[in-house]
């Protein structure tokens, strides 16, 4: 919470929307803070989108860009946020992939920001997302020569993987925070929980 | 590209990776070993052994004491050693003695922080805990020290970094791992990327618990490694030649891209 914030959506924000509604097939508005709303958007038009955002409207800055998977809808949510400094606003535009198959891909958009690059390397690492024509999205990002499924995706299981590769020591055990204060630390102030 | 493409649809078919049932081949060099070896592996003749996996450059160092280098590019293979490291006995009586004491009272750790805890080695350096007392100091390079700390969880590109840089000090050196997440993985115990023992990896002489332990516990750490030192009990660059195919083993394990000498003086 900023002292400075912005108490309402300026009027300049509200002709950018109005711009964005005219000539995108955008929707789905959700002023979430008075500097911070999203968008939803087709994924085919999300590079003019992002384009015309950045060219016209002053939205100059890939704050970042990632992926939210939604495993129950089949689809991954690419989140976009873009920041326009003069306006001190932040936009968000979620377009929708398929999970699986050849679907599973999406334009690059290094050319307007290079920065973006990077977060397309990461996605490709984390989630499996093809950019083709993107420079170096193959390279490796944080996991080297990984070989089983992207490991952010949600059917990844995590703990099956580790107890698989990793040497678990045995004898751990995992106590229940709560009732062990109660039994061991905190015996007097028990029952005012 | 198209190649990214093809890993997006492949993975979903595919069963257990490759690597999933890489097995010890000498379950005698430290019990409890991860997997049996199948009996007969070893026999094979290394003409047919396959260098490019584990188990094929593992026959060939049993066999012929030699290391494979497979990792590296034909032409950069004459440029590394293809010895296993060898075991040096320490002397008897005195001078040994003598020798052990000197180790124990210049302590040169490698100023390399590996993981979050590595954060508690700033404070040790300060006058309110003043480590040089105690004739520790940090040293720049793996090559100038004798003491490596590990400073709490190792990822696999981390442990990459840690088992290149440890090879390359000096013998007799020494291991500290602080933190939980040396022992067992701590609070990333179930993680994809983090590793859960650091003894699997490299030898450790003292663990240091905590999550993360103050630079007390450190201290109280480094005065048990000049005791064990001093006694003639840290013996852990010896461990790792005696145990070199259980380690080399685990590390190929779990670091997939090895794109590095066998053994890195």
């Amino acid at each position: 919470m900023t002292t400075n914030r912005v108490a309402e959506t300026p009027r300049e924000i509200h002709d950018v929307f109005k711009d964005l509604h005219r000539r995108f097939g955008v929707r789905g508005l959700e002023k979430r803070r008075a500097d911070q709303a999203y968008l939803r958007a087709d994924r085919d038009e999300v590079i003019p989108l992002l384009t015309h955002l950045q060219a016209v409207h002053g939205y100059g800055h890939l704050a970042f860009f990632t992926a939210v998977d939604r495993i129950e809808e089949g689809v991954f949510e690419l989140l976009y946020m873009v920041h326009n400094y003069e306006l001190r606003h932040d936009l968000g535009i979620i377009a929708e992939i398929p999970r699986e198959g050849d679907g599973c891909t999406m334009e690059t958009i290094h050319r307007l920001w290079p920065a973006a690059l990077t977060y397309q390397r990461e996605l490709r690492e984390m989630f499996g997302i093809a950019f083709p024509d993107c420079p170096r999205v193959d390279e490796d990002f944080a996991l080297e020569g990984w070989d089983d499924l992207p490991p952010m995706r949600r059917d990844f299981d995590t703990r099956e993987y580790s107890e698989r590769v990793y040497y678990a020591r045995p004898g751990r055990v995992t106590k229940e925070t709560r009732k062990h204060m109660k039994e061991n630390l905190y015996p007097s102030e028990a029952e005012t929980w | 590209m198209a190649d990214a493409t093809t890993t997006t649809r492949t993975y979903a078919e595919r069963g257990a990776p490759a690597n999933a049932a890489v097995a010890n081949p000498d379950p005698r060099t430290i019990a409890g070993g991860p997997v049996a070896a199948p009996a007969g592996e070893i026999a094979t003749s290394p003409k047919e052994a396959d260098v490019r996996t584990v188990d094929g450059q593992l026959r060939i160092f049993t066999e012929q004491l030699k290391l494979a280098n497979e990792g590296l590019a034909p032409e950069d293979r004459r440029n590394f050693c293809d010895h296993p490291p060898e075991v040096i006995k320490p002397f008897r009586g005195t001078w040994e003695k003598f020798l052990n004491w000197a180790r124990s009272e210049s302590l040169w750790i490698l100023g390399f922080g590996t993981g979050c805890g590595a954060i508690e080695l700033r404070p040790l350096m300060t006058a309110r805990f003043d480590m040089y007392r105690y004739g520790i100091q940090p040293r720049p390079t793996p090559r100038q020290s004798g003491v490596f700390v590990i400073g709490g969880y190792a990822s696999v590109k981390t442990m990459k970094r840690i088992v290149r840089s440890y090879e390359q000090m000096q013998g007799p050196k020494f291991v500290v791992a602080l933190g939980s997440c040396t022992i067992n993985g701590g609070m990333y115990w179930d993680s994809y990327n983090t590793i859960n023992r650091l003894d699997h990896y490299i030898p450790v002489d003292v663990y240091i618990a905590g999550c993360m332990p103050r630079p007390e516990s450190l201290l109280a750490g480094f005065v048990r490694l000049k005791e064990m030192i001093r006694a003639g009990e840290c013996e852990g660059a010896n461990r790792y030649a005696e145990n070199f195919e259980w380690y080399k083993t685990n590390q190929k394990r779990i670091i997939k891209n090895w794109n590095m000498p066998d053994y890195n003086w």
